[in-house]
């Protein structure tokens, strides 16, 4: 499923709202995700899971083809932990 | 770097305020989202949304694991995990936000 399938499945559903507002609503919730961790903030959706920002600490890193060395600087990068409910649904519990 | 955690609550609101539908019904829409994209995984399919990353299920084979306090053996079942790959852009976006 893309982005846009999602978008008809719930126009379908929802056929007092037009599409334009369906594709707000769906584009809202995902912006306000990663503007969220952009602000180094948590996203916790009980059930379905947790978006945050994890540390990755600066390093001496090597380019594999000439074996020179290359400072890589502390970054941050985004990580999803799968919620408990949707883990089991996953596997057929429920 | 603040350290709030946002809810569905949150995505609500902005719901709310970017549609100007009742925070009633905003809250219902942000939860078929969820729902459309956990009934998508559950069958089996990848979720791809672009310029926010990809959902995808991956199938793990049965292992044989350890207690690591007791040191005891036990076995582990096969399972599906869920992975979630953030897009370049929600990378780019999260690394640029959090820079010290």
């Amino acid at each position: 499923m893309i982005r846009s399938e999602l978008i008809q499945k719930i126009a379908d559903e929802n056929p007092h709202l037009t599409q334009r507002e369906v594709e707000r609503i769906v584009n809202t919730v995902f912006e306000e995700i990663v503007t969220a961790l952009s602000a180094g903030n948590r996203v916790e959706l009980r059930g379905f899971g947790a978006f945050s920002v994890k540390k990755r600490d600066g390093r001496t890193g090597r380019n594999p083809r000439t074996g020179e060395t290359v400072e890589v600087e502390e970054k941050h990068v985004p990580f999803f932990k799968t919620g408990k409910l949707l883990r089991d649904r996953l596997n057929g519990d429920s | 770097m603040s350290d709030k955690t946002l809810t569905r609550m949150d995505l609500a609101d902005a719901v709310h305020g970017q549609v100007g539908l009742s925070r009633n019904e905003s809250a219902d829409l942000v939860e078929t989202v969820l729902t459309h994209i956990s009934d998508a995984l559950v069958r089996g399919e990848q979720v791809k949304i672009s310029s926010f990353g990809t959902f995808a299920t991956r199938d793990k084979a049965a292992r044989v694991g350890r207690n690591p306090k007791t040191g005891e053996e036990v076995p582990i079942s096969p399972r599906r995990v869920l992975t979630f790959r953030p897009s370049h852009l929600m990378k780019d976006r999260v690394a640029a936000g959090n820079k010290p």
